[in-house]
């Protein structure tokens, strides 16, 4: 074989090798892209109507989270401060899962028309919060007092 | 006083190194001697201001100075001496400070044992190194300052994150930056070969020693965070394919093709551009590895608590080296010197094949990691891409390169003979499929064809690393035939080796992994692959900072006592949040893990139990690659003081 057939052969099968490898990426990426949903986007219904997950995510609304004594199955709202969705869980929750905290939940709608999630995600940072849950967060006149009264105060831990 | 002089001592690091960096790079050009020889003092200085800063800090949280933002939020006077001094890399500010000081370290390293080089490619290189280091110290004085003070000043700190309270998180970050930092000298020596444009083989061989300990270290340090995310976070996950996972792994598959290609470069002269790209973009990526887990832009189990301009910065910074090394490479890789040719069948065109596999790998899980980011930068629409994708395009990826790894080191330089690699290889071959095809049966029989692949070819890697001592000693006999493999030979063979027991470990736990989440009340029991946790009650323990509820276990297997467990639920006092304290079980040949859940009522609680086959060979693969390439770094050539005469010496192989 000359150097140049050669040449050619090899570069002929480094492309051929990188198209399919990326056929195969995009191939995997259309099959496993997961959408984020805030619970105002699904109360709008911009939930396409099949049976693809999705995530939502919002703060655990105070006073929600509800389980049957002696159940693994828990139940829960996430808000982002105008809509609320209703969650169910069965499963061990995350170390940081409590009121009040960002999360996002994993799963699709079950048959009873609730969010069933197989995975709940909180993050292990108590200062941190998921930039979706963040920007898809609607401040409450309660949250904006807070806010002010803490900013006023120039005090200790919210800047932090 | 002690934040004011930690903070002088920073801003004085950062002058430092900008003299460095004048020094180094103006004196070259200029070809000024005695600016050329003040570089190494400058990197001393740099050494010794950024040692001071750290100090600082250091001293700063063992006194609990809660005058300082940073001890503050990340310490407590229950917290325990040893997690007082690992605070200083708990949090952005303070692991940044770490971050500067082991740059000046490998700068430090970088300048002594590159003494027998030409003093101006030395000089470049280490201007460079302190043209980055400067970058990295304005970046933490400006926009991440860890001695800020705070007023007024509270009388009790939030304490360290609990689960950073572990030996594991000790020495992970640590290993990890040392890991992203050593690819800074491979990049610094590849943009000073540009524009001193070093002949190929003395500029691979120099860069390689390096090349590989940064590969060490981002190995050791990537195989820590997943030991200890197995068992702090309480899933019992070891790889997540999280966007902080990925962004240490980018630059680890980068930096493994990295050091095949520098093989070619050294021993050949081909491939040099490549080489040139490959190290730059190794460096880029650790950087990019930075930004993404300091910026605040993704979501993950890891990322820290951070603000916009921060990735700006970085962002810009990312962009200036970047930019500038691939501006410069435009221009002078042209003017480089043409490398060897090879034939089709050779072990230039297995060690490309190398490369191109961990290349697009790198750049799927890049597509994978980025996509997601680019979609929300542009407002259209917020996705993620979970394990599924990356499963998908890894795996098939993989494969192919585990059956050339074996292959690669029998075939030639320049021209390869398929007739003698298939003689000398086939009984291993043999081997490995008979070993793969018996285990797999063995330990679950029909399991499917990727668990079969995995074994087998695993098994592959490690098996047909014996081919080499086999033949040696079949001519020359014991001691003359184990003697006279260099160290780079055993090192590879040992690195490859490793590879196999990691990927037998990935494909047995990966399919024979059982995993329940149960609830259990005092007196229940519960049986997995033929163990049986019985759930015999609570109790509760107090430690120096937390209190926690511990569940008492009894493992039986076949009706024989295995061995008790005491998984716990911790509250930290300074915290609000219960953390799940997981109890392992840790065999060579399988791990029985427990991790307590939720209080549900009625005396029943949430547990999750698993039973993980051969887990452990993830690690030990890993520790073995390590061992491969620090056995490969002690080779002779690499001594650069008789570095004529070791490289005949090596000519054979």
């Amino acid at each position: 074989m000359t150097p140049r057939r050669k040449r050619l052969f090899m570069v002929l099968g480094a492309v051929a090798g990188v198209g399919l490898a990326l056929a195969l990426a995009l191939q995997a990426f259309q099959d496993n892209v997961l959408y984020y949903y805030s619970p105002t986007q699904v109360a709008e219904g911009a939930v396409p109507d099949d049976d693809r997950r999705f995530r939502v995510g919002g703060l655990v609304a105070v006073g929600t989270v509800e389980r049957a004594p002696g159940d693994m199955t828990v139940s829960f709202e996430l808000t982002d401060g105008r809509e609320n969705i209703e969650v169910t869980y069965s499963g061990i929750l995350p170390n940081l899962f409590r009121e009040e905290q960002g999360v996002i939940a994993h799963g699709n709608f079950g048959a009873d028309g609730r969010f069933e999630a197989d995975e709940i995600l909180a993050k292990h940072d108590e200062n941190y919060m998921a930039p979706e849950v963040k920007d898809s967060l609607h401040e409450t006149e309660w949250q904006r007092q807070q806010r002010e009264e803490s900013e006023g105060q120039g005090g200790y831990g919210e800047e932090y | 006083m002690t934040a004011e002089l930690g903070q002088i001592a920073l801003i004085l690091a950062l002058l430092v190194s900008l003299a460095q960096a004048w020094f180094g790079l103006a004196g070259a050009t200029r070809g000024r001697l005695d600016w050329m020889h003040a570089v190494p003092g400058a990197v001393l200085g740099q050494v010794f201001f950024t040692l001071l800063a750290y100090l600082a800090l250091t001293w700063a949280l063992v006194q609990n100075d809660f005058s300082i933002a940073y001890v503050a939020e990340n310490s407590n006077t229950d917290l325990p001496l040893v997690y007082r001094l690992t605070a200083v890399w708990g949090a952005h500010e303070g692991s940044l400070l770490l971050w500067c000081m082991l740059m000046s370290f490998w700068t430090l390293a970088a300048t002594r044992f590159s003494r027998n080089l030409p003093l101006p490619f030395t000089s470049r290189a280490i201007g460079i190194l302190g043209l980055v280091s400067a970058g990295f110290i304005l970046f933490t004085v400006l926009t991440s300052n860890p001695f800020e003070r705070l007023f007024p000043m509270p009388g009790e700190g939030q304490d360290l994150n609990p689960i950073l309270q572990d030996p594991a998180m000790v020495i992970h970050p640590p290993m990890l930056y040392l890991g992203y930092l050593g690819l800074s000298i491979p990049f610094a020596f590849a943009v000073s070969s540009l524009i001193g444009l070093e002949s190929n083989t003395t500029w691979a061989r120099w860069t390689r020693p390096w090349a590989t300990g940064a590969w060490i270290c981002l190995t050791l340090g990537i195989a820590l965070g997943s030991w200890w995310a197995y068992y702090e976070l309480g899933w019992g996950g070891w790889w997540f394919w999280d966007p902080v996972e990925n962004a240490s792994f980018m630059p680890w598959l980068v930096a493994t093709a990295l050091i095949h290609s520098l093989a070619v470069t050294e021993k050949r002269g081909a491939f040099r551009n490549w080489t040139v790209l490959l190290a730059i973009s190794a460096f880029a990526l650790a950087i990019l590895g930075a930004f993404l887990v300091r910026s605040g832009v993704l979501v993950s189990v890891h990322a820290f608590a951070t603000d916009p301009t921060r990735g700006v910065f970085i962002l810009m910074f990312l962009a200036f080296v970047v930019g500038g090394a691939l501006a410069l490479y435009a221009w002078r890789a042209p003017k480089m010197p043409p490398g060897g040719g090879f034939k089709l069948s050779s072990r230039e065109t297995f060690l490309l094949l190398n490369n191109l596999f961990l290349v697009v790998a790198a750049a799927a899980v890049l597509l994978g990691t980025l996509y997601p980011l680019f979609l929300d930068a542009l407002g259209l629409g917020k996705i993620s891409v979970g394990p599924p994708y990356f499963n998908a395009v890894f795996v098939p990826l993989m494969l192919p390169l585990l059956v050339f790894l074996g292959m690669g080191p029998y075939a030639r330089w320049k021209q390869a003979d398929g007739g003698d690699m298939l003689h000398r290889l086939w009984p291993f071959a043999v081997a490995a499929v008979v070993f793969g095809v018996t285990g797999t049966l063995l330990l679950g029989g029909n399991a499917g064809v990727m668990v079969l692949a995995g074994v087998v070819l695993g098994a592959w890697a490690i098996f047909s690393v014996l081919a080499e001592p086999v033949d040696r000693i079949r001519k020359r006999g014991l001691r003359n035939g184990l003697g006279g493999i260099p160290r780079s030979i055993w090192g590879m063979l040992v690195a490859h080796a490793g590879v196999g027991v990691m990927v037998i470990g990935i494909a047995v736990v990966t399919v024979f992994g059982v995993e329940r989440e149960v609830r259990l009340a005092p007196g229940d029991s519960h049986e997995i692959a033929g163990y049986e946790f019985r759930f015999e009650g609570t109790r509760d323990v107090t430690g120096p900072n937390w209190d926690s509820i511990q569940g008492q276990f009894q493992v039986t297997r076949n009706g024989r006592d295995v061995t008790q467990m005491h998984p716990e639920r911790r509250i930290y006092r300074a915290r609000p949040d219960p953390l799940a304290q997981v109890d392992l079980h840790p065999r060579l040949r399988r791990d029985l893990y427990i991790a307590m859940g939720d209080y549900l009522g009625d005396d029943y609680w949430s547990i999750r139990l698993q039973y993980k086959p051969m887990v452990r060979w993830i690690w030990l693969g890993a520790i073995i690659m390590s061992l491969g390439g620090l056995i490969a770094i002690l080779d002779r050539r690499y001594r650069l003081g008789s570095g004529k005469r070791a490289t005949n010496g090596n000519r054979e192989d």
